[in-house]
Parts: structure tokens; sequence; C-alpha cells
């Protein structure tokens, strides 16, 4: 029996963004022994860097708004691959849980009424994101983090999980390693919830952090759980491309929501041009008419810039493959001729202060160079909607991690919410289940002994490779190959480069001790890195159409018979197998708000 | 909690300053013009004379370090007949107003703390003493009082405009504008600009309010006060300079060495 | 365009350490993170340094530039002068774990010890209204991303090890500020602030304000005003007698 450091809880959860602190708080407060796991430092996960807002039908600002309308723009956004009830779950619930919030400290920005100000946002037919200036993640991260330690629930830092640990089928534990010290860690529990977020670091340009290397994604798959979607990535029309160590870095959405448009090398406001079908009856086609909606969203139809991230990141690929591009291969986003100086600075205050001191460049002076970066996987664990459990018993997933809830595409701002409504499903429900499981779960010891001595290798061997170089060479296949637009040809190279470097990555070297050693660090997240990236290369292969965030050149046109199926990826001994699994049916009362003519 | 030995340890292995700019140059600045100024200010109030530009130079300039004058022992320049056993200069009557409020306002402590106890003499730069207790003990508990210093200075910018409203008359009944004038009216304000911006004036006539909503007059009054607040370093050294500046030129012309312009 | 820098990296770790040095390349319109990950990439491995964000907004990336506490992802290297080798240290307030990466969990455990929010009862509809006026005070503190460079600067306890007792440094007394001034909140923290969490040590030097880098006046807006509040609570016979006067009618 390895003399490690244990510990015992009802429910682990891993993660401390969003999700992962909604999810702990509830569960705590459903009596169970709860601890957080995270691989940085508290307050510092990924929801710490979204700014939009948080999508919430109040209605503070259109009182037309509701749940309905929220739950249709969803559906729509996603191209009806969501799963419905879990996009209903959180259009019914995300306005109390946004009030929630504000209970427990958080300040909004207020509208003349003194209530939430909600601002627009692409997709959404209302104004409707709660946030605080350019800075809501903040916002909510420190809320969530300020309440979680006042409850006094123990939170494990910089204490990144390895594997779980099965009793049977069921979740009997997590072997974690303190980053600092090396040291290995035992949980005994007997849920777990997965609130891990995203994959972005498996692409080159990404704006995501190192932490995004789909240990959630990989933990799950490797147990034995459902793994949905996972074809659909999410790239961001609008990341910084210039200078080039700041490429990738987002750029919200509010730019184009406060009034910024999309320019490119020759000054056209091209977007006029990629207005698909769909949405043809609520985009304006004029510029003028695009302009009088900002302050008339009745009478007017919504600038074509703000549509979906799918369409809009597609057309700036266009434009620049077109030869419209500018110097650095992207477009333009211009703001500083629509706004005045005076109100960029006060509605987008970081994102003015990003480009002053990254780029050396004023927003509120001359429009500036964006393209689009990988930014979300809508792909994830397979959950039920109402209660974040994965098919393996005692596994939860809430977050970006989980999949489902945004379709083949996600609109800004329904991240946040999802975080808080389905966080707070996961943790009361892996409360529920861990009342209710008599006996502690077994761990098998010989099991932790093994892995451990597994993960200790690369110090062992020598002459291997660096894991950076690995870490490189993968995401430049995955950006290459599988990125915005992808084709058979590619795809399949790429899953055959991905398998060598899987072999090679048997074999990396690292340098130094235990302590704190970021190069051993990466050289076991590469592990999780290869799982997700083939999951995404595979699946995309199979879905022979395009729609959301999946775009096939030899297959342009989306296939309805693809629309009633998910690609489920499951593990199958060692294995991994893709089956198309039918959706969930939508019921009729809820089908029939698809009828009506958009309102 | 991570407190102790590891830091003292590791304190021998690297500089206890890693600066490479001039990280010197604004504490020794400060140091060199407060300190000018406290012993410019110590003479010209031990030095009783030629601080009243009279008739005999047609004019009526009191210096700032003299105003109000309430004694009977500054010749014609006596504002208020108050005092008559005074035995001093009046400029010592006077001082302890100004000096209890500069002494104590929250900006001069930071610039004395900086540049004369060097406690620290510049960001990331040690400490010069070994133990340090900050104001939690006396005598510099004493700071807390800032907002009574305050209180008692707050006639004073409105005597300055008044002496300098007084200068306008250029005897009996002519009046006129003199160069002298500008520089009294100019050091009222900018003491009246200093004292706006006060943090203790600031806290008292609106911040402590938690809704602003609650009290929009103090709301107002607040707003007003965090715009002198903002430069409140700025109005603090012009200020300062300005009224020495303003005795120098006073006793200039009350001497006969210059004499004031008139202007019209 | 590429320059050859020197770069002096602290390296060590509890048993103590000294400065390497790396001859590396820097990039145009790169900053100081991205060429520790260029170190890191292909002369030390295990070199160790936290980040997340690369763009300001998570506060992990804090160290000593040159002697001045700064993020690294936000430091340009076309600030520096050409030639002149560039220090980077850890923060020097707190244990160093391993190079460049400190042990910050004294912030954490001040965190702790600050009552939370506790809101009063909702208006008659079950909402909470508040102006946007009322709210934008505590806003500017809230912007704070925890880099805790203001906390490493502080010299109450980056020169005095023993005030880390009894001073919870300038973000989380900026903390107490932000809940006092929260215009729904109805806990009193101003003598937790004054007894226990040591705002009477700060000597309003304001180095908290000059690192900070979400530029927030913490200086001038929280800590000068939450002193201004003991004043309120302590000294002051005219509010006091104002307090008792109007707890009476
Ligand atoms: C720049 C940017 C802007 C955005 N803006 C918006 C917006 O305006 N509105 C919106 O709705 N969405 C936005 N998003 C998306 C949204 O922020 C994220 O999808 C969301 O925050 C994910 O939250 P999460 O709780 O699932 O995960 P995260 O907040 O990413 O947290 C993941 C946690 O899991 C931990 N973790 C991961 N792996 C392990 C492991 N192996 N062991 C232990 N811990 C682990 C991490 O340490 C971290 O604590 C934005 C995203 C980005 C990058
Ligand atoms: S102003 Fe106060 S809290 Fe800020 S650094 Fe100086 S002493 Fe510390
Ligand atoms: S107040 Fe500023 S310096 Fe201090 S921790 Fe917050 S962001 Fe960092
Ligand atoms: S704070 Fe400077 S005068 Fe009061
Ligand atoms: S890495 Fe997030 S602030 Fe520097």
């Amino acid at each position: 029996m390895a003399d490690i450091e244990r510990h015992g809880y009802d429910v682990v959860v891993v993660g401390a963004g969003g999700a992962g602190l909604r999810a702990a708080i509830e569960a705590h407060a459903s009596g169970a022994r709860t601890a957080i796991v995270c691989k940085s430092l508290l307050g510092k996960a990924h929801t710490v860097m979204a700014e939009g807002g948080i999508a919430a039908a109040m209605g503070n600002v259109w009182s037309e708004d509701n749940w309905k309308v929220h739950f249709r723009d969803t559906m729509r956004g996603g191209k009806m691959l969501n799963n419905w009830r879990m996009a209903q779950l959180h259009a019914q619930e995300a306005p109390a849980r946004v009030l929630e919030l504000e209970e427990w400290g958080a300040l909004f920005d207020r509208t003349k009424e003194g209530l939430i100000s909600q601002r627009d946002f692409g997709g959404h037919r209302y104004a409707r994101l709660a946030h605080v200036g350019d800075r809501t993640g903040l916002e909510m991260i420190r809320t969530l983090q300020q309440r979680a330690v006042s409850l006094g629930i123990d939170v494990f830092m910089e204490c990144q999980v390895h594997r779980l640990i099965r009793d049977e089928d069921r979740v009997a534990g997590a072997l974690a390693y303190w980053r600092e010290s090396g040291r290995f860690v035992l949980f005994r529990t007997k849920a777990v919830i997965l609130a891990t977020g995203g994959i972005g670091k498996a692409f080159q340009v990404t704006s995501n952090s190192w932490e995004y290397t789909g240990d959630g994604h990989s933990l799950a798959l490797w147990s034995g759980a459902d793994l949905i979607d996972m074809e659909f990535v999410q790239f961001h029309p609008t990341g910084m491309v210039w200078p080039p160590s700041v490429r990738g870095i987002l750029v919200t959405e509010s730019v184009r929501g406060d009034g910024g448009v999309l320019r490119n090398s020759e000054g056209r406001r091209f977007m006029f041009d990629y207005i698909p079908e769909v949405f043809a009856s609520e985009t304006a086609d004029t510029e003028a008419e695009a302009d009088r909606w900002y302050d008339d969203h009745i009478n007017n139809r919504r600038p074509p810039e703000l549509l979906p991230r799918d369409e809009v990141a597609r057309a700036i690929n266009s434009e620049v493959k077109a030869g419209r591009g500018t110097e650095h291969g992207g477009v333009f986003l211009d703001i500083a001729s629509r706004r005045s100086a005076d109100y960029i600075r006060r509605r987008l205050p970081s994102m003015y202060h990003q480009f002053k001191e990254l780029a050396d460049v004023d927003i509120t002076a001359a429009p500036f160079e964006i393209g689009p970066t990988c930014h979300y996987v809508m792909g994830g664990v397979k959950v039920d909607a109402d209660t974040a459990a994965s098919t393996i018993p005692g596994l939860y997933a809430a977050g970006e991690v989980a999949g489902g809830m945004h379709g083949s595409n996600r609109l800004g701002g329904n991240s946040l919410g999802d975080l808080l409504v389905f966080g707070r499903r996961a943790g009361m429900a892996a409360a529920e289940y861990a009342a209710g499981l008599g006996a502690e779960p077994n761990v098998e010891e010989a099991e932790v002994d093994q892995l451990i001595r597994r993960a200790l290798e690369p110090f062992e061997r020598s002459g291997g490779e660096n894991p950076y170089s690995l870490q490189y060479e993968l995401q430049d296949t995955m950006h290459n190959l599988v990125g915005i637009i992808r084709t058979r040809s590619e795809l399949e190279q790429a899953i055959e480069a991905v398998g060598k470097l899987r072999e090679r990555a048997r074999n990396v070297t690292v340098e130094g001790h235990r302590q704190f050693n970021p190069g051993w660090h990466l050289a076991l997240d590469l592990e999780s890195l290869l799982t997700v990236s083939e999951a995404v290369a595979r699946c995309a292969l199979l879905r022979e159409e395009s729609r959301g965030g999946h775009t096939r050149d030899d297959f342009p046109k989306t296939d309805p018979e693809w629309a009633k199926v998910n690609n489920t990826v499951r593990k199958k001994g060692d294995e991994v197998n893709i089956e198309q699994v039918p959706l969930p049916e939508m019921p009729d009362e809820l089908k029939t708000l698809f009828e009506e003519p958009a309102k | 909690m991570a407190v102790g030995t590891l830091e003292a340890e590791r304190r021998g292995t690297r500089p206890a300053n890693l600066r490479v700019d001039w990280w010197w140059l604004q504490p020794a600045i400060t140091f060199v013009v407060l300190l000018g100024f406290v012993v410019y200010s110590t003479w010209t109030v031990f030095t009783p004379h030629d601080f009243y530009a009279g008739p005999s130079v047609g004019r009526h300039y009191l210096s700032p370090y003299y105003s109000p004058c309430i004694t009977n022992r500054c010749k014609g320049g006596t504002t208020w007949n108050l005092v008559s056993w005074w035995p001093f200069s009046a400029g010592i009557l006077m001082m302890p107003f100004p000096i209890l409020f500069r002494a104590t306002c929250y900006y001069y402590r930071k610039a004395y703390y900086r540049s004369f106890w060097l406690s620290p003499p510049a960001c990331a730069v040690p400490d010069a003493h070994g133990s340090y207790t900050g104001e939690s003990r006396f005598p510099l508990i004493l700071q807390n009082l800032h907002r009574f210093a305050f209180y008692l200075i707050i006639p004073f910018p409105i005597i300055l405009l008044w002496e300098a409203i007084k200068g306008l008359e250029f005897g009996s009944g002519h009046w006129g504008l003199g160069l002298g004038s500008i520089i009294l009216f100019v050091n009222a304000f900018l003491l009246g600009f200093y004292t706006l911006g006060c943090h203790a004036g600031r806290h008292i006539c609106g911040g402590h309010l938690n809704a602003f909503s609650k009290g929009p007059v103090r709301y107002w009054v607040w707003k007003q006060m965090t715009r002198f607040n903002l430069h409140h370093m700025g109005w603090a050294w012009t200020s300062l300079v300005f009224v020495a500046w303003t005795d120098i030129y006073i006793r200039l012309v009350a001497s006969g060495v210059i004499h004031d312009p008139r202007l019209f | 365009m590429s320059d050859q820098v020197t770069m002096k990296v602290w390296r060590g770790d509890t048993d103590g350490g000294g400065f390497h040095e790396f001859a590396v390349e820097a990039r145009e319109g790169e900053v100081v993170l991205d060429v520790i990950h260029r170190i890191q990439a292909t002369q030390a491995n295990d070199l160790a340094v936290r980040w997340n964000c690369k763009a300001g907004k998570c506060g992990s990336c804090s160290a000593e530039i040159n002697g001045l506490p700064r993020l690294m992802c936000m430091t340009r290297m076309s600030t520096f002068e050409p030639g002149q080798p560039i220090t980077v240290a850890p923060m020097k307030t707190f244990p160093v774990m391993k190079d460049l990466v400190t042990d910050v969990s004294f912030n954490f455990e001040m965190a702790k010890r600050i009552p939370a929010f506790s809101p009063r009862p909702p208006d008659a509809d079950g909402k909470r209204r508040m102006a946007q006026r009322d709210v934008e005070r505590s806003q500017e503190f809230r912007k704070c991303i925890e880099c805790f460079l203001c906390q490493n600067v502080c010299h109450v306890i980056r020169d005095h090890e023993e005030n880390k007792q009894h001073f919870a440094g300038p973000r989380f007394l900026m903390r107490i500020t932000e809940l006092e001034m929260h215009p729904l909140d109805t806990g009193d923290r101003i003598p937790l602030a004054r007894e226990e969490l040591g705002i009477p040590y700060c000597n309003i030097t304001k180095c908290c304000t000059e690192v900070c880098p979400e530029h927030i006046h913490i200086t001038d807006n929280a800590l000068i005003p939450l002193k201004e509040r003991v004043v309120d609570h302590y000294f002051d016979p005219i509010v006091w007698l104002g307090r008792k006067i109007r707890r009476k009618g």
C-alpha cells in the first residue's frame, strides 16, 4: 500500500471555475462533505477570463424577453442539436442563478431603475447578458470563491487529478498529485463532479490557457463514461492577431454588441454578404437598418455582425482566403469610427487596456486587426439534463466539460449561465447520490500503486523526447488539419499523425525532480491532450455534413439525418468506439416555439 | 500559514534591492524641497518685519504667513485686533494651523514617511528600520486627528481671499490691481484647492455614505471634492511653493527692493 | 525581427538559490512571460513559473522584474534598454516554492478572516435595487485580479515578517472597504480592520497603488476611507454623539 496522503469525502469537485465552485457550494449546502480540487490557485480558473456576461432572460431591459425566447435562441444557435431539456432548464433557471450571485455580493452594472443591466450579444434576440463592464467572469468567480471560502469548504489548490478510480462500475476515488511537491494524494470519495473546462490547448491559436488540456473529458472517457459531440469546437471570430505573442487572445464580442463592425481590407462591411437563410428574417440587410437597431430593437433587425459565432468566424475565414484580409491575416474590427472614445473606454475598459498594453494599439483611435481563435468545446461528457449525471454511477459533469447544452454551437453568454445552472444541479444530485450510497466504495490499492509508478516513468527514461516539442507538433497538426474548415483527407491525415504522436509520447523524458516541474506536468497532460484530439478528429471525420462549429469543405450543407444523432464516444476495452445515438425527442409544446415567426 | 523561517532563510540569496532605475531621485527631491520649505518658513515667522507692504509703498498686502493678523503687532496690517498681550512675532501665532494641517495631511505623510523616515524610501526598496508599527501607536496614532485640523483650516482660504480683496484698495477709496494682488488671489485659490481635496474632508462631506442615492447633495459635494482629491499631491506642492513665493514677493515689495507693478 | 537578450532568472527552492543567466531570443511584440516560456521550452524544461491567461486577467504571473513588482505577461520586452540584462525574481514577501513560484497561502488565509457579505432583505417584490452610482466605488475594488503584487510590495510585511500576524495587506483591507461601502451590506468590520487586520499599520506610502496592474486607487479610495471610518468609530466625538442621538431617536 502506497504511503501517500489520503483524504475521505462524500463529493470531490474537480475544478474551481464557475461550474466547480457552484457545484461545491450546493453539495456543501446539501450536507455532503465536499472538497474542491483544482490545478491552479483558487480564483485563476478560466471563468475569470470571461468578459461579456451571463445570458439570463430577466427582462430588465426588454420586458418582452422570457425563457421561451432564450430557449429558442439557444436551440437555433446550436442548430437544433442541443439536448432540449438542458437548453430549457438553462433558460428557465439562469435568472434565479444570477440573482443568487447578487445575494452573495456580486455587483452587476445597473439599469436606471436600479436593476441588473443587460447587454446585447450575438444570437440573442434581446439584450440579455447581465454584466460588469467587460469583466463579468471575474465578478462571477470572485463571488463564488468568496462564498465557498466563507462556507469553509476544503480547497486543494495546485493539486491535479490524474486518474479516477472505480469500484466495479461506480466511482470510488481520485488520484491526484500536488504540483508543488510532486507527491500523490488519494481522495476516497463516493461521488466526483468534473468541472474541468475545455480542450483549447490542443490547438495552436487559442484563447484558452495551459489548463485546457481536456483532463475532465479524458478522465471520464478513461473511466468508461460517454462523450458526445466532440467534433464541435467553437472558433471565436475575434481573437487578437498581432503581434504574434498575443495571437489568439480573445477580443470580447461586446465590442460588436456595443457597436463595433467588421470590415475587410477594402473597407467593406462584408458580413452583409454572409447572412444565411435561417437568420435572414431577423438580420438587417442594410447598414442603415443595422445601425438603427442599437437604439430600437423592436422595429429593426439585428446587424449581421451579431450572427452566431460560427457564421462570423467562417465569414472572416472566407474573406481572408479571398485575399481581402489584413496584413497579418485577419480583418478589421472598427469601433473607433462609430463610438466616442469616452464611450468605448467606459463600456470596454479591459479591452482598451488589453490592446494598449499588449499591442500598443488604441482601439478608440483606429480599427484593429482580429481573426478567429479556438475558444470553446461544445462536446463533452454525456449527462442527464436534470442531474448532470454521466453514464457512470457517481460521476457527474458540469460546465464546459459537459456536452449537450450548446449543441453544435454555443451562443456567447450561455456558458456562464450553464456553469451556474448545471453546477448547482450537479452539486445537488451528487450529494444526494452520496447520501444514498450505503458503504464506502472500495479502492484497490494495487491499482493506485501501479498508476503512481506509471506516472513517474518519464523521470526514469532517458534520451526520449522533450514534451514541449510534442505538444507543439500536436497543436500544429490540430490547427492545420482539424481547424475551422475540415475535409476528409486532412482529417485522416490528422488521425494518423495523432496516433504517431501517441507512440512518441510514451517515450518522453523529463529533467529535474518532482518539485514544481512544468516539464513533467506537461508530459502527463499530453495523455489527455492526445485523447481529446483523437476524439475530435475522429468525430469530425464521421460527421459528413456542416453544422455549427463543424464545417466540412467536402460536405458544405447540413444534412437532416445528422440532425437526429450525436456522435457518442465510448471506451471499449483498449479501443475507443464512436456510435451515432439518437437525440432525445423534444416535446410537442416546445416544438411549437419554432413554428411561429420570429417575434 | 506562510509566515516565518523559509522567507528569512532566503533573504540571503538575493540582494535586498533589485531596482536599477533612479528610485532614489524622487525621495531626494522631496527631501530637499520639504526641508527648504521648513527652513524658510521658520525664518520668515521669526523675522517679524517687512511682512506687510503697507501705505508707505502704496499697497495693502499682508503675507499669508501672518494672515489673519489678530494682534496689534502687525503695524497697519492687522486684520482683527483680538490679542493685545502677544509678545512675539504675529507669524508664530498663526503657524500652528497650517503646520497641523499639512503635517497630518495624508499626502504629506506619504511624502515624509518616504523621504525623511525612509519607511520605505521607494517601492520594493527595503525599509530603513528594523521594526515597524506604522500609525498604530503613540505618537503617530495622533495622525487620526487630521480631520480636526481640516475643520480648523477651513476659514483660512476664505480669510486669504478676503485679504486679497482688501489688497485691491490702493489707499483712500482708490481701487486698483497690482501684480501682488494677483499673487495673493492665486495663493488663496491654491490653498483652497488643496483644502478641497482633503481626504478627511472628502470622507466627512459624503464619502461616509454607503448608498449615495440616499444623500444626493452629499454625493454632489463628494464628487466635486473627489475631482480635487485626484490631484491632491499637485495642489499640495503648488500651494506649498506658492505660499513661500508670495511671502518673498511681499517682503521684496515691503522693503522697497522691487516696485509692485500696477496692472490697472 | 528578433533580438538576443540576457535574462537573469532567480532559480532555487526552499533550500536557497541564486540568479542564472540565460541568453535567449526575444521576438517583436513579446512580453517577459514569452521569453520565460522560451527558456522553459528550450533550455530549462523544469523552470517553474505560474501563469494562466497571458492577458493580465488572472493575476497568476506576478514577479519582480528589474526589482519592480509586475505581471510578466503585461511587461513588454520593448520597454527595456537594449543590451542590459533583465532580472526576473520571485515575489520577495512570500516564501519561495521553486524558481519563480512562491507560496502565497498567506493571502488565502487572510481572505478567510473577513466576514462575508451580509445583505439586508430585498425589496417587497423580491428584487434588489441599487443605483449605478451606489455600486461604482465597490466595483472599482472588485476589479482586483488577486495578483498579490500589492501584498508583495507593501513594506509592512515585505520588510517586517512579524507583521504578517496582524496585518492583512492592502488587498484584503480594500476588500473590507468594499464590503463596508456595499449599499446592501449590514455588517460592521471596522473593529476587525483596526484591531486584528492592521489598518493602522498602513502608512499610506502608496506602493500598493503604484504596482497595481488594474490601476485601482487602493490607497486613496480604499485605505484612506477605511482609516477615516476607523476615525469615525474610535476618535471622533462628534460622529459618536451623532450616532448616539440617532440610535435613541
Ligand atoms: C477569454 C474568454 C472569454 C469568455 N467570455 C465568455 C462570456 O462572456 N460569456 C460566457 O458565457 N462564456 C465566456 N467564455 C467561456 C467560459 O468562460 C468558459 O467556458 C467557462 O468559464 C468554463 O467554466 P468551467 O467552470 O467549466 O471551467 P473553468 O473555469 O475553466 O475551470 C476549470 C477548472 O478545472 C480545473 N482543472 C482542470 N483540469 C484539472 C485536473 N486534471 N485536476 C484538477 N483540476 C483541474 C482548473 O484548475 C480549473 O479550476 C469565455 C472564455 C474565454 C476563454
Ligand atoms: S499604502 Fe499602506 S497598504 Fe499600501 S503599500 Fe503603503 S503601507 Fe502598504
Ligand atoms: S489590488 Fe491590484 S495589486 Fe492588489 S491584488 Fe488586486 S489587482 Fe493585484
Ligand atoms: S489629506 Fe491632505 S489635506 Fe487632508
Ligand atoms: S498570466 Fe494571467 S495575469 Fe499574467
